[in-house]
C-alpha cells in the first residue's frame, strides 16, 4: 500500500461525487509518478454516485482497468477495498489498484440519503423521528452506559483527544481545541448523544494505491505492508441491542495472521462514527476486556504522543465525515504514520498499526466490521 | 402520568394558519402489511409458517430458515424496553416542529427488536427492565408506526402529545354530522357530545319540520342544527361557506335505504334516490368540505383531522334482497377510497364504517343480530380515538368480512342462494 492522498474536505459542495473521485485519482497519479494508463485496477466506494456505479466512473475519467470493484459499504469500505485489491494483485488480476472513497455533500443531500439509505431504514427507522444514525446510536450508547457504567465523560475523553490530534492535521475540518467542559456542555442531539458525539457530514475523498512490494520498490514509493486482515458482516444478529461487533469473532485470526499481540501495536485508527463504537472496538479488538472500555480510556492518553494513540488524524469526529471516504480516513492516516508522512502528529517510532472499519446502519446497528494490521516496510 | 388535554386557546385570526408537514411516508410493499393490519386496529408482524420465527423489519424471506412462506400474525406486543432516547434534532420538518420526541428500542417477547415511538407514560429504560406493550397505529400519513405503550394506562393516556398525532379524538373538536333525523344520527351526536366535542353541527334536510327528537338534540349546548340537503348542491355549498372553515371532523351518516333488488320494483326512481344521497351526496359533500378540511389539518392541537363515511357491509358483496342499496353503498365505498387517496397527502384520515344490518325500519325483515344505534355511534367515536381506517361494527359485519376475506366468490354464491 502506498500513496495516501486526501482531497481536502468542504462542508458543502456543488460538485458531484465524480469530481472528488477525479481529483483523488489525479492526486494518486501526481504523487506516485504512475501514469493514469498504468492503473489497471479500481476499487470504488461512494454513496452519491447514483445512477452511476464504478464502471460509469471509468468512462467518466478515461480509465481502462482490467479489474473493477464497487463496494458502497461506507465505514467498512476502506478495509474491504484493501482486502479485495490485495487479493487481485496477489492473483495477478491487476498490477496497480487505485482504492478510492469519495462523496459529495449538497445542502440537502444528507437528509435525502437518510430516508433512502436502506429498505429497513425506509420502513423501520426513518419514520421514527428521522434522526438518522443519531437515534440508533443513542440507543446503543444508553444501553452501554447502563450495562457497563460508562459516563459521558469517558466518551468525552475520546472526542477531546481526537480533537488534539486534529489540530495537527491540516486536512481536518475542525481547527479549534475542544475541552472536556465544552464537550459536556454541548447541546443534546438524541440523548445521551450530544453535539460532539456526532460527526459532521461533508464532501471529500481519500485514496491509496495497492501493488506488490517489488513494484513499490521499483517505483521508489514509500509503502506499508499488510500483515493481516479480517472482515465480517451481520455478526451477533441475535443480540437484541448491539453490545459487541464482528471484530470479536475474528480478532484471534487477525493477530495470528500478523503474528503479533495487541500490545505490540503502536497506534490504532478506529472507526469513530460515535465514541461508543470506538470504546467497543478497544474491547472487541482485544485492548481491554468487555466492559472495561470506560476504565481503559480513563487510564490512557489517546493523543498521537500518548500511551495509546487513537485516530491520529482527528478521526471523523474532528476531521469530518466525507461520506464513504470516512471508511478510508483511518487507512490513509495509517499509511502516512508508517511512511513518515504524518508531520506534526507523527506517532514516535510507529512501525505497526491497526485500522478498523464499521459500516452500514441499515436498521438498528452497523452490519459490516473489518480490521487490518499494517506494518512499516523494512 | 399524561396530563389531560386542556381546552386550547382560541385561534388568533391574525396569524397564518400553520401549514402541514407530514412524517416520512415511504414504505416498501412488504412493510405495508403492517399498515393494512393497523388500519383495522391490529398489530401484526411477519411469522414464518415453517419455523415459526417472528421477524421485523418485514422481509421477503424468513431470516432464520429462508422460507418464503411468511404470514401476518397478530402480536400481543409485550416486551422489554432495551433503551430509550429523546430526540432534540431531526432531519425531517414534521419532527423538527414537534421536538423533543421520545423513541424506544424494544425487545419483543416474540423475538425481534423494534424501534418505536414512546408513549409519555413509559419511563426511560432502567434496571430492573421496564416492561411495555407495543401496538401499531397509523401516523398522519396513514402509514403504520409502532408505539410503545405503558402496560397500564392512566386516565388521560389518550391525551399523550405523540399519540394525539396518530388519532382523531373528538375532544375539543368541531364536528359536522350530516343527518340528525335518524336514530343513528342522534346517537352519533350524543356520543360526540359525551366524548367532549366542542361544537356539533347537525344536518337537517327539512328544517321547517319540527320533530321532538331534533328539538331535544338542539337543546344540548354543544349542538347547532344546520340546514343541509345532500341532494341539493346549493345547500351543500351554502353550508360549506358558513362553517366549512371551522369543521374538524365530517361524519357523513346520511343515507337512503330501500329494500328489493332489480325485479321486484319497476323503474329506477328508488335506485336514483339511493344513489343521489349515498353516492352523489358524498361526492357533493367531499367537493365542498374537502378543500377546507385539507387546508386546516395542521391548525393547532385540535385542527381538522378526519372524515367518516357510514357505508354498509353490503358494500363488499351485493345482498340481493337489498340489491340497489348494496350497489349504492359499493359505489360510495369506491368513492371513499378516492377521497382517502386525496385526503392522505393533507394528513386527514378517512374512516369507512361498514356496519352489518342496522336495527332500523328498513331492516325490519332482516333477522338479528342487528347493530343498535348506540353501538354504531360508539364504534364511530372509538374509531376516531384509535385512529383506525376501517371498522366493521356488529356480528354480521364481522362474519361477512371473514367470509369475504376467505373467498369473495363463495360469499357471492351463498348470498345469491338466499343466505345472509
Amino acid at each position: 500500500m502506498a500513496v495516501p492522498v486526501t482531497v481536502p474536505y468542504v462542508r458543502y459542495s456543488t460538485h458531484g461525487a465524480h469530481w472528488f473521485i477525479g481529483q483523488a485519482v489525479a492526486e494518486l497519479v501526481k504523487a506516485s509518478g504512475v501514469r493514469k494508463e498504468q492503473i489497471d485496477g479500481l476499487c470504488l466506494s461512494s454513496f452519491s454516485l447514483a445512477p452511476d456505479t464504478a464502471v460509469g466512473v471509468t468512462q467518466h475519467l478515461g480509465l481502462s482497468p482490467r479489474w473493477l470493484d464497487h463496494i458502497p459499504t461506507g465505514g467498512a469500505s476502506g478495509v474491504m477495498s484493501l482486502r479485495r485489491a490485495a487479493r487481485a494483485v496477489q492473483a495477478g488480476d491487476a498490477d496497480i489498484v487505485a482504492c478510492v472513497g469519495a462523496d459529495t455533500n449538497h445542502v440537502d443531500s444528507f437528509r435525502q440519503t437518510l430516508g433512502s439509505f436502506s429498505n429497513f431504514a425506509r420502513d423501520a427507522t426513518y419514520p421514527y423521528g428521522a434522526g438518522g444514525p443519531n437515534s440508533v446510536f443513542a440507543f446503543i450508547t444508553a444501553n452501554y452506559m447502563r450495562t457497563y457504567g460508562a459516563r459521558r465523560e469517558d466518551f468525552g475523553r475520546i472526542a477531546v483527544d481526537q480533537r488534539t490530534n486534529a489540530l495537527r492535521n491540516p486536512y481536518a475540518m475542525f481547527k479549534k481545541p475542544l475541552s472536556l467542559d465544552e464537550y459536556m456542555a454541548a447541546r443534546p442531539i438524541s440523548e445521551p448523544i450530544h453535539l460532539f458525539d456526532c460527526v459532521m457530514p461533508c464532501a471529500g475523498a481519500e485514496a491509496f494505491l495497492v501493488m506488490t512490494e517489488e513494484r513499490a520498490r521499483d517505483l521508489a514509493l514509500a509503502h506499508v505492508l499488510i500483515r493481516g486482515a479480517i472482515e465480517r458482516h451481520n455478526a451477533y444478529s441475535e443480540d437484541p441491542v448491539m453490545v459487541r461487533g464482528g471484530w470479536l469473532k475474528d480478532r484471534d485470526d487477525l493477530y495470528a495472521q500478523a503474528d503479533v499481540v495487541p500490545a505490540a501495536l503502536d497506534f490504532v485508527q478506529t472507526y469513530d462514527d460515535y465514541p461508543v463504537i470506538v470504546m467497543m472496538q478497544f474491547e472487541d479488538l482485544g485492548f481491554c476486556a468487555k466492559g472495561e472500555g470506560p476504565a481503559f480510556v480513563r487510564a490512557n492518553d489517546m493523543t498521537f504522543a500518548g500511551s495509546f494513540p487513537n485516530n491520529t488524524s482527528g478521526g471523523q469526529l474532528s476531521a469530518g465525515q466525507a461520506g464513504a471516504a470516512a471508511g478510508f480516513l483511518g487507512m490513509v492516516e495509517a499509511i502516512r504514520q508508517l511512511t513518515g508522512a504524518a508531520g506534526a502528529r507523527a506517532v514516535p517510532g510507529a512501525a505497526l498499526g491497526l485500522v478498523a472499519g464499521f459500516g452500514m446502519v441499515t436498521y438498528d446497528r452497523c452490519l459490516c466490521t473489518g480490521a487490518v494490521i499494517l506494518g512499516k516496510s523494512q | 402520568m399524561t396530563m389531560p388535554l386542556m381546552r386550547p386557546a382560541r385561534k388568533n385570526p391574525m396569524l397564518r394558519t400553520r401549514q402541514l408537514n407530514l412524517p416520512p411516508a415511504a414504505r416498501g410493499r412488504v412493510a405495508l402489511g403492517i399498515t393494512a393490519a393497523a388500519a383495522e386496529g391490529r398489530f401484526e408482524l411477519q411469522a414464518c409458517e415453517d419455523c415459526g420465527a417472528v421477524q421485523y423489519p418485514p422481509r421477503e424471506a424468513c431470516h432464520k430458515c429462508l422460507s418464503p412462506r411468511l404470514r401476518w400474525q397478530q402480536q400481543g406486543g409485550d416486551g422489554v424496553l432495551l433503551s430509550s432516547t429523546t430526540l432534540h434534532h431531526s432531519n425531517d420538518m414534521y419532527f423538527r416542529e414537534r421536538l423533543p420526541w421520545r423513541l424506544g428500542l424494544v425487545h419483543l417477547d416474540a423475538g425481534p427488536t423494534l424501534m418505536v415511538h414512546l408513549h409519555g407514560d413509559v419511563p426511560d429504560a432502567v434496571d430492573p427492565p421496564v416492561r411495555l406493550r407495543v401496538g401499531a397505529r397509523l401516523d398522519r400519513t396513514g402509514q403504520a408506526v409502532l408505539i410503545g405503550f405503558p402496560t397500564e394506562g392512566g386516565a388521560a393516556m389518550a391525551d399523550d402529545k405523540m399519540l394525539r398525532e396518530m388519532t382523531s379524538d373528538p375532544k375539543f373538536r368541531k364536528v359536522l354530522v350530516t343527518d340528525g333525523k335518524t336514530a343513528v344520527g342522534q346517537a352519533i351526536v350524543t356520543s360526540l357530545v359525551r366524548a367532549g366535542a366542542d361544537i356539533v353541527w347537525v344536518g337537517h334536510a327539512e328544517p321547517w319540520k319540527k320533530t321532538a327528537d331534533m328539538q331535544a338534540l338542539s337543546a344540548l349546548p354543544q349542538v347547532t342544527l344546520v340546514p343541509l340537503d345532500l341532494t341539493n348542491g346549493r345547500s351543500v355549498v351554502e353550508l360549506a361557506g358558513a362553517i366549512g372553515g371551522k369543521v374538524d371532523i365530517v361524519i357523513n351518516n346520511a343515507e337512503v335505504h330501500r329494500t328489493f333488488g332489480i325485479a321486484a320494483r319497476r323503474g329506477i326512481d328508488v335506485a336514483k334516490a339511493e344513489m343521489d344521497i349515498n353516492y352523489f351526496g358524498l361526492l357533493r359533500l367531499a367537493q365542498e368540505f374537502g378543500p377546507a378540511l385539507r387546508g386546516r389539518s395542521a391548525d393547532g392541537e385540535v385542527g381538522a383531522t378526519a372524515w367518516v363515511n357510514l357505508l354498509s357491509i353490503y358494500a363488499l358483496s351485493n345482498f340481493p334482497p337489498h340489491g340497489t342499496f348494496s350497489a349504492s353503498k359499493s359505489a360510495a365505498y369506491s368513492l371513499a377510497q378516492c377521497l382517502r387517496a386525496e385526503m392522505r397527502p393533507a394528513g386527514i384520515r378517512v374512516i369507512n364504517v361498514f356496519p352489518g344490518p342496522i336495527d332500523d325500519e328498513w331492516n325490519q325483515h332482516v333477522p338479528p343480530p342487528k347493530v343498535g344505534e348506540g353501538a354504531l355511534a360508539s364504534a364511530i367515536v372509538k374509531a376516531l380515538r384509535d385512529g383506525v381506517e376501517d371498522v366493521y361494527p356488529g356480528d354480521v359485519a364481522q362474519e361477512w368480512l371473514e367470509r369475504w376475506r376467505a373467498n369473495p366468490k363463495v360469499l357471492e354464491r351463498e348470498l345469491a342462494a338466499g343466505g345472509s
